[in-house]
């Protein structure tokens, strides 16, 4: 499907959707958003891209295979979940910093809970959708 | 005292990387764990003797109840001294044993996995952690009896020893679970005093019969005793293990440490000797007809344990200090007697009693060793076995009037098959004259023949200096399992009376036996032809029943069509919430309270009516996909006008994805077929239909029901104050409900990794043809 109008598209929308992304990720905790609908935006950035460019084209701008982000990601969750054993606290308790930090806000645990989440989800979906797709 | 069981865990996971180094000469660190966790154990000894309970409490999973409680009694220091002590002369032995063997860094990370779960049981003062090392034992002594990995026979003996342990370890669970609630605590030394409430109860023959089953599985008690033998499979060391000191002794030390908080009810205690009495008579019986050295032991071994279960069962002071005795004396003797049989094995290839014989000539100090094994198995005066089997005989003979004959005869038919299966063990293969293939045989390396022989000569130490044991912990161990101070004293002589005489009478007449039973092939298959109504051949062919009934529900329920499954499913559940409506009477739909129509609202609905008439007239299947996704869509709207923006875009995003993955997929199948017969379609679309008309059904009866808002009140208050967030949806999965959210994520990687590795595989396989 080579479509020049939405080669021209993508080429715009791929930023400003993983943007958003990570936008909707970021403001999970008080407003609409969180770490999976940010992985599926992010996700349905790259498989946009995808169709207008080619599967190949999109795994080239990723550079790591998809798979390689659900370890991390599930890194990212246990310790985020573990993290409060080392205070001595129960796991998952959350942690917070004392002082908000400029523009992105808060900062806790359950920050980086979500970002293991926004992770494996990317990972996942791409994984499952771009296997499918190369697979002649 | 968690470092104790720590230590053998963390460097058992340690040996999976540098299991290289370990092969070399550094082997020889290996027993340092143990000899180290013994002398700790030694080092308790004067504290315990005193009568003080060691206690550690660390939280673990303080809201569910689950805590590292340890607690080193009596009874669990003589258990953590044998597993230690014991292991310590095991772990030389074994080092020898399997040497430059492939897996000997992998046999001992088994070994010390299941060194630390015997440990952990023995401590365990929390019967859901005691529980978590039960299983562990079942688990580490699966690898460790199937250990041979390519003999199909060792392979089925480990399956088999799992599958009966691990069913009594559910039984157990249960056991554990119902007695914790109703004495409302898991930890054990609290449970001491709820011994009138627990035996009160209602309940209680249920929780005897299922910590029962737990036992006797584990300790390989008739009709559970099968597996043990089979486990015979499994390198010698590791049956000198398990089967003297540690992994049947489980079931053993479970008994004893329950005893005073579920014993001293004619339940309890009929049970145990009924089942005791039974075990060990006719294990004692079976174990003449072996031929194999193994084997013999074996069957001793479970007459063993049918004899401490059984004086368990007897229950009175005098029968709970022989137990506490004879757990010593038997460990002591079986480990010997299994290291010499593995050194006979080790040497000339074979442990087949009809061919052995002489070899006292080329291994005399192993002879010395399972000589004085076998004649403190025999209870030969001086030996420590002769206080032990004195001290049995005192605890029949002075039970009630009626039963004290049955309960002795019983306990000498018992001691005669054990003195004669000890001398074919540990004598047999040493007299007579030497064959001649048998003369290259030389003695092994020192730290294969040193262990058995301090352990024999313990045997008769301890029964020369009874003191040694009887003040230091053997008092305190009957102390343990009485609950209640048994004032115990061991002597060397108790005097000339009814025991010595029964005592001296057992080892002639034992002799005697020895002397005229010549087991041979013959006999072992003459009583191999009783195995049709053995309770192993039940057992099996209820596995296989299992086996069959599962291929018949594989064919019918999981036959591998989507289409099937989906039908079945629907079908369940339609049933399901077909007869909970029915249940909850007619439904009354109160029109004044629903908020009136609006427009766009409407247009949706026709929307959603059209696309759903598409999906089902169209040819095409990615018409049909485009079409539901449409109504996807639909969906996500309404979810936006009634408030729930998550709801909406999460499922905005899904429902765009699996076009997506429809698309894809659909686009490499063949063009759409119609094959489906019309009496199909017609059962689907009455299915379907169904389905939809409970589901609104169910939709108009939540309406009616009065509105319960205490979950969605505590999310409300606690969002900000608990989780710091405002988003409700959001802080339930990263804060409330966190440890769900992480498992559903590991289950989706798991999802990803299916596609990915079913698809690539394929790949492969095609490029191969």
């Amino acid at each position: 499907m080579k479509s020049a109008i939405l080669q021209t598209a993508t080429r715009y929308l791929l930023p400003i959707l993983l943007l958003f992304s990570f936008f909707l990720l970021l403001r999970g905790h008080y407003y609409p958003g969180g770490g999976f609908v940010g992985g599926l935006v992010a996700s349905i950035a790259f498989v946009l891209h995808s169709f207008a460019n080619g599967t190949e084209n999109t795994m080239k701008i990723l550079r790591y295979k998809p798979l390689s982000l659900i370890p991390i990601g599930l890194a990212i969750l246990t310790v985020s979940a573990t993290l409060p054993l080392l205070f001595g606290l129960p796991p998952m308790t959350g942690l917070w910093l004392e002082e908000p930090i400029p523009v992105i806000g808060m900062i806790g645990s359950a920050l980086f809970f979500d970002i293991g989440v926004y992770l494996v989800v990317i990972g996942v979906v791409l994984t499952i959708l771009f296997t499918i797709a190369l697979n002649d | 005292m968690l470092f104790t069981v720590l230590t053998g865990l963390i460097t058992s996971s340690l040996l999976v990387p540098f299991g290289k180094i370990i092969k070399t000469k550094w082997s020889i660190l290996l027993p340092v764990i143990p000899i180290t966790l013994f002398l700790f154990f030694l080092w308790h000894v004067p504290v315990v003797a005193n009568g003080t309970n060691v206690m550690q409490h660390l939280p673990w999973v303080p809201t569910l109840g689950v805590n590292f409680d340890f607690r080193l009694d009596g009874l669990s220091l003589l258990f953590a001294l044998l597993i230690t002590g014991i292991g310590t002369a095991i772990f030389f032995y074994g080092r020898s044993y399997l040497k430059g063997h492939v897996y000997f860094d992998r046999f001992f990370a088994y070994l010390l996995l299941f060194m630390s779960a015997m440990l952990g049981l023995v401590l365990a003062n929390n019967i859901l952690t005691l529980f978590v090392f039960w299983e562990l034992t079942s688990i580490s002594s699966f690898f460790l009896i199937g250990f041979n990995n390519d003999s199909k026979e060792s392979r089925k003996s480990a399956i088999t020893a799992l599958s009966i342990t691990g069913l009594g370890g559910f039984f157990l669970l249960a056991g554990l679970v119902l007695a914790g609630n109703i004495a409302n605590t898991f930890i054990i030394s609290e449970l001491f005093a709820q011994h009138d409430k627990l035996v009160s109860h209602p309940l209680y023959p249920l929780i005897v019969g299922l910590v029962f089953i737990g036992a006797f599985t584990k300790s390989a008690q008739f009709p559970f005793h099968f597996w043990l033998p089979g486990a015979m499979k499994a390198p010698t060391p590791v049956s000198a293990y398990l089967h003297s000191a540690t992994m049947v002794k489980a079931g053993i030390y479970l008994l004893a440490r329950f005893t005073p908080v579920l014993g001293s009810t004619d339940l309890w205690n009929t049970t145990l000797m009924v089942v005791g009495g039974v075990t060990m008579v006719y294990a004692a019986i079976h174990a003449l007809f072996r031929t194999d050295l193994k084997s013999i032991l074996a069957y001793s071994t479970i007459s063993a344990l049918g004899i401490l279960t059984f004086l368990l069962g007897v229950g009175t002071r005098e029968a709970i200090i022989a137990t506490s005795v004879f757990i010593l004396v038997h460990a002591l003797y079986k480990a010997t007697l299994f290291m010499v049989t593995g050194i006979i094995d080790h040497e000339t290839h074979t442990r087949d009693i009809t061919k052995l014989s002489g070899l006292r000539n080329v291994l005399m100090p192993v002879f010395i060793a399972a000589l004085l094994a076998a004649l403190s198995s025999a209870g030969l005066p001086l030996s420590f076995g002769f206080i032990g089997k004195d001290l049995i005989y005192e605890a029949t003979l002075h039970y009630e009037e009626n039963w004290a004959l049955w309960l002795t005869t019983l306990a000498v038919i018992t001691n005669v098959g054990l003195v004669a299966a000890g001398f074919m063990a540990g004598i047999k293969p040493f007299t007579g004259k030497l064959p001649q293939k048998f003369e290259q045989v030389h003695l092994p390396y020192k730290s294969m023949w040193i262990p058995p022989l301090i352990l024999a000569a313990l045997g008769f130490i301890f029964g020369i200096f009874p003191g040694i044991t009887g003040d230091y912990f053997n008092h305190q161990t009957a102390n343990a399992i009485a609950g209640e101070n048994t004032d115990m004293q061991l002597k060397i002589w108790h005097g000339f009376n009814t025991v010595l005489i029964l005592s001296l009478a057992t080892l002639a007449i034992g002799t005697v036996v020895y002397l005229f039973n010549k087991p041979s092939e013959a006999k072992l298959k003459a009583i191999e032809r009783l195995n049709k109504i053995s309770p192993e051949r039940i057992m099996m062919s209820f596995g296989q029943g299992i086996k069959r009934f599962s291929v018949l529900y594989t064919n019918n329920i999981h036959n591998g069509y989507l289409r099937s499954y989906h039908l079945k499913i629907i079908l369940f559940a339609e049933l399901l919430l077909a007869y909970k409506l029915w249940l909850g009477g007619p439904i009354q739909i109160d029109y004044e309270n629903l908020t009136p129509l609006s427009w766009y609202e409407v247009g949706i609905v026709a929307i959603l009516i059209g696309a759903l008439y598409i999906v089902v007239t169209t040819k095409s299947r990615l018409t049909s996909v485009v079409s539901t996704s449409v109504i996807g869509y639909c969906i996500c709207l309404l979810f936006v006008f009634y408030s729930a923006p998550d709801l909406a875009m999460t499922q905005f995003t899904i429902d765009t994805l699996t076009t997506v993955l429809f698309v894809l997929v659909l686009y490499k199948l063949p063009p759409f077929i119609n094959f489906v017969r019309r009496e199909i379609l017609i059962r689907d679309a009455i299915v379907a239909l169904l389905f939809g008309i409970i589901i609104s059904l169910i939709a108009l009866r939540v309406l009616y029901e009065p509105n319960k808002t205490e979950i969605s009140d505590f999310y409300g208050e606690n969002v900000y104050l608990l989780a710091k967030g405002k988003n409700v949806v959001n802080t339930i999965l990263v804060d409330f409900r966190g440890i769900d959210t992480m498992f559903e994520t590991v289950v989706l990687a798991i999802a990803a990794l299916g596609v990915y590795s079913l698809i690539k595989l394929r790949l492969k396989s095609s490029e191969k043809e």
